[in-house]
C-alpha cells in the first residue's frame, strides 16, 4: 500500500471573537479593572465631584451676565463670575487700541486672513493659485488695516492690536520662519564648512536667548544702528525678531526629520540621476517634513502663543489689550473673567492646530505605513 | 584584411583605490567590462564587491586610479557624473523605493525630472517596464503595500526606465524571503537576454551559471580570481576561491 500524499488545506478565515460592547463593559474594562484602577477611578471622582459644583456655580449659576458694574460690585467676593467684563469691554480686548468707529476693517481682515489659513490647510488646495490667493489676500489685509488709500483713514501699526495683531504676528512669522528654517536645516548638512558653521551659529545664538531678549534687540537696539531719521517700523521689527526665534526652533526640527531618512534613499535618487537639489525637493524634503508633522505643530502652537510676549514692547496683542482693558478702575477685580475670554480664544486655535495636525498626518502618511 | 579592432570596454578600472578613512577597500582593481558582458561578483562580506559596483556610478568615490564609464572619467565633475548615471541604472539590497511615491510615480520621476520626458510619455514607458516585471496591476499601488518580492521587481522596472546601458545589481536578493528570490531572478534572467551590461553582486551561484559571461571572486579589496562560469566553478585555480566555493555550494 502506498501512503496517499497529504494536500496542505488552509482553514477557511473566521471572525474574530465578538467583543463585549455597551457602556458598562466599557467602563469595566477602562475605570475599574482590578483594584488599583477602581481606587484611582474613585480619587478622580471624588476630586471631580467636589471641584466641579463649584465651578459651575461660579461661572454660570452665580453669574452676572450683562455689564452692571454695579451689581458685580456688590456681589460676594469669588461667589460668582462678573462677564460682564467681557460684555463691556469685548471690542477693546478684541482690537486694541485700533479706532473704534473703524475696527470693521480688522474684523474683515482676520475674517479674510482665517479663511486663507483654512483653505491653505486643505491639500487638495496646493497648488499654484494658493500661493497667488496669499499674494492677493496679504497685501490686501495690510491695505485694509493702514489705510491712508481708497478713502480709509490711516491708521499707524502702533495702533493695531488685540486679535488681529495676534493673528497677523503669528501667521506671518511662521511663514516666513519655514521656509527659513528648512534652508538652515539643509545648511547644516551642506558640503561648504562656512555654510555649516553660519547655520550653527546662528541656531545655537538665537536658541541660547530668551524670545524677550530678542524682542527687545529688534524693538530698542535695532533702531541705534539705523542712520539718523530713519526709522523701520516697530511691527516689522518684532515680526523679524519673531521670524528668527522660531526659525531657529523649527530649523532643529526639521533637521531631525532629515536625519531620520534612510541614507539608501538619497543613494536611490542619485543613481536616478537626480540632481542634489531636486534629490532635496522631491525625495528628501517630502519624507523629512512628513517625519516631523507632529514636531512641527508643536513649534507652530508654541510660536503662536509667544506672540503675547510682544506686550513688553508696547504692541497690544490679544493679552495686552486685555490689559488695557483691565485698566478701567470699575473692572479691574474682574481680571479673572477677562483671562477665561482670551483663553478660550487661544485655546479655540491651539486646539484647531492639534487636531489639523493628527488629520494632516493621516493624509500624508497614505501608503507609506502598512495598513 | 584586417582584423576588426576590438570594441572599447565599456567600463575600465585601471588601478583603482579606495579607502574608507583608514580602511583599505579597493587595492589596485585591474578590470575591463565588455559592452553586453554580464558578470557576476561574488566574495565574503567586507571584501569591496558592493563598493566596486557602487563606483561605476559615483555613489562613492575612488581615490587612486582611472575609472572610465562608457568614455567618461570618472572625477569631481558633477555634469559627467549626473550623465553617467542616467546610463547607469542601479537595483539595491534594501529596494530603496520612495514610500511616498506610487509605484507608478517611482518609474517616472526620473524620466520625468532627468530625462525630460512628458508625463504621458514616461507613464507610457513606464507601464510597458511595469508589464516586464509582471507587475502592471499594481502601478498605482504605493511601495510599502507590496511584498519584498514585489517592491524589488518594482525597483528594477524603475531602473530600467532611463533606459541605461548598464545594470548594477548589489545583492538583490539578500533582503528577500525565500519564496520571493525565485520571482526577482526570473526578471533578471529575462534581462539578461536585452543585451544591457550587467555587473551583479550576489551569490546566487545557479543565476550566475544560467546568465553570466564571467565571474568574479573578490577578498579584501582584491580580485582573486575571473572565469566564465563552468570554469570558474568547475575548476577553480586560487586555493581561497575553492575554500569560499566549497562553503557556499556545501549546503
Amino acid at each position: 500500500m502506498t501512503a496517499t500524499p497529504q494536500v496542505f488545506e488552509p482553514i477557511a478565515s473566521r471572525p474574530p471573537p465578538v467583543q463585549v460592547q455597551g457602556a458598562i463593559a466599557w467602563l469595566r474594562t477602562n475605570l475599574f479593572d482590578g483594584w488599583r484602577n477602581t481606587l484611582a477611578t474613585m480619587v478622580v471622582l471624588g476630586l471631580l465631584a467636589l471641584c466641579i459644583p463649584k465651578l459651575v456655580s461660579w461661572a454660570l449659576i452665580n453669574a452676572i451676565f450683562v455689564p452692571d458694574n454695579a451689581a458685580c460690585r456688590a456681589m460676594a467676593e469669588h461667589s460668582g463670575a462678573c462677564w460682564g467684563v467681557v460684555a463691556e469691554k469685548y471690542r477693546l480686548i478684541l482690537f486694541g487700541r485700533y479706532p473704534f468707529a473703524e475696527q470693521w476693517r480688522p474684523l474683515v481682515a482676520c475674517v479674510l486672513l482665517v479663511c486663507l489659513l483654512v483653505a491653505s490647510c486643505y491639500r487638495g488646495f496646493w497648488k499654484p493659485w494658493l500661493l497667488a490667493a496669499w499674494a492677493v489676500v496679504l497685501p490686501l489685509i495690510f491695505v485694509l488695516m493702514f489705510g491712508g488709500v481708497a478713502g480709509l483713514t490711516l491708521v499707524e501699526t502702533s495702533m493695531w492690536g488685540g486679535f488681529p495683531l495676534t493673528l497677523l504676528l503669528a501667521t506671518l512669522s511662521l511663514v516666513m520662519a519655514f521656509p527659513l528654517a528648512i534652508a538652515v536645516a539643509l545648511g547644516r548638512q551642506s558640503r561648504m564648512p562656512g555654510i555649516r558653521t553660519l547655520c550653527v551659529l546662528y541656531v545655537e545664538l538665537i536658541r541660547g536667548v530668551p524670545l524677550i531678549t530678542v524682542l527687545f534687540m529688534a524693538s530698542f537696539m535695532f533702531p541705534l544702528f539705523m542712520p539718523e531719521g530713519k526709522q523701520i517700523d516697530v511691527l516689522l521689527r518684532v515680526l523679524v525678531g519673531m521670524t528668527l526665534f522660531t526659525a531657529a526652533y523649527l530649523a532643529e526640527v526639521v533637521r531631525g526629520g532629515l536625519q531620520a531618512l534612510p541614507k539608501g534613499q538619497v543613494e536611490a535618487a542619485q543613481s536616478l540621476g537626480l540632481s542634489s537639489w531636486q534629490t532635496t525637493r522631491k525625495i528628501v524634503l517630502p519624507q523629512a517634513l512628513r517625519l516631523v508633522v507632529p514636531a512641527i505643530m508643536n513649534t507652530f502652537i508654541g510660536a503662536f502663543k509667544d506672540t503675547s510676549l510682544v506686550t513688553i514692547v508696547s504692541l497690544f496683542d490679544l493679552t495686552g489689550a486685555l490689559q488695557l482693558a483691565l485698566g478701567d478702575s470699575n473692572w479691574r477685580k474682574f481680571f479673572l473673567e477677562g483671562q477665561f475670554f482670551v483663553a478660550g480664544i487661544y485655546f479655540v486655535f491651539c486646539f484647531a492646530m492639534s487636531r489639523y495636525s493628527q488629520w494632516i498626518e493621516r493624509h500624508l502618511n497614505t501608503g507609506t505605513r502598512r495598513q | 584584411m584586417s582584423t576588426p579592432q576590438p570594441a572599447p570596454p565599456i567600463i575600465e578600472f585601471n588601478g583603482v583605490n579606495k579607502w574608507y578613512g583608514q580602511f583599505h577597500v579597493l587595492r589596485d582593481i585591474q578590470l575591463k567590462v565588455a559592452r553586453g558582458e554580464r558578470i557576476v561578483i561574488c566574495g565574503p562580506s567586507g571584501s569591496g564587491k558592493s563598493t566596486l559596483i557602487r563606483c561605476v556610478n559615483r555613489l562613492e568615490e575612488h581615490q587612486a586610479g582611472d575609472l572610465i564609464v562608457d568614455g567618461t572619467t570618472l572625477t569631481d565633475d558633477l555634469k559627467a557624473i549626473e550623465k553617467i548615471r542616467k546610463d547607469v541604472g542601479m537595483v539595491f539590497q534594501q529596494f530603496n523605493l520612495f514610500p511616498h511615491l506610487t509605484v507608478l510615480e517611482n518609474l517616472t520621476l526620473a524620466p520625468m525630472w532627468v530625462g525630460k520626458v512628458p508625463k504621458k510619455e514616461a507613464e507610457e514607458r513606464a507601464m510597458v517596464q511595469l508589464k516586464r516585471v509582471r507587475i502592471a496591476e499594481q502601478a498605482h499601488k504605493y511601495p510599502l503595500q507590496m511584498s519584498g518580492g514585489q517592491q524589488q521587481r518594482v525597483a528594477i522596472a524603475r531602473a530600467l526606465c532611463l533606459t541605461p546601458k548598464i545594470m548594477l545589481f548589489d545583492e538583490p536578493t539578500s533582503a528577500l524571503d525565500p519564496e520571493m528570490i525565485q520571482e526577482v531572478l526570473d526578471v533578471m534572467v529575462e534581462l539578461a537576454g536585452l543585451g544591457i551590461t550587467m555587473l551583479c553582486v550576489t551569490h546566487e551561484m545557479a543565476f550566475a551559471k544560467a546568465v553570466a559571461n564571467r565571474v568574479i571572486f573578490m577578498d579584501q579589496g582584491q580580485i582573486v580570481e575571473q572565469a566564465a562560469p563552468h570554469e570558474f566553478f568547475d575548476n577553480p585555480k586560487n586555493e581561497r576561491t575553492k575554500d569560499f566555493l566549497s562553503k557556499i555550494l556545501s549546503h
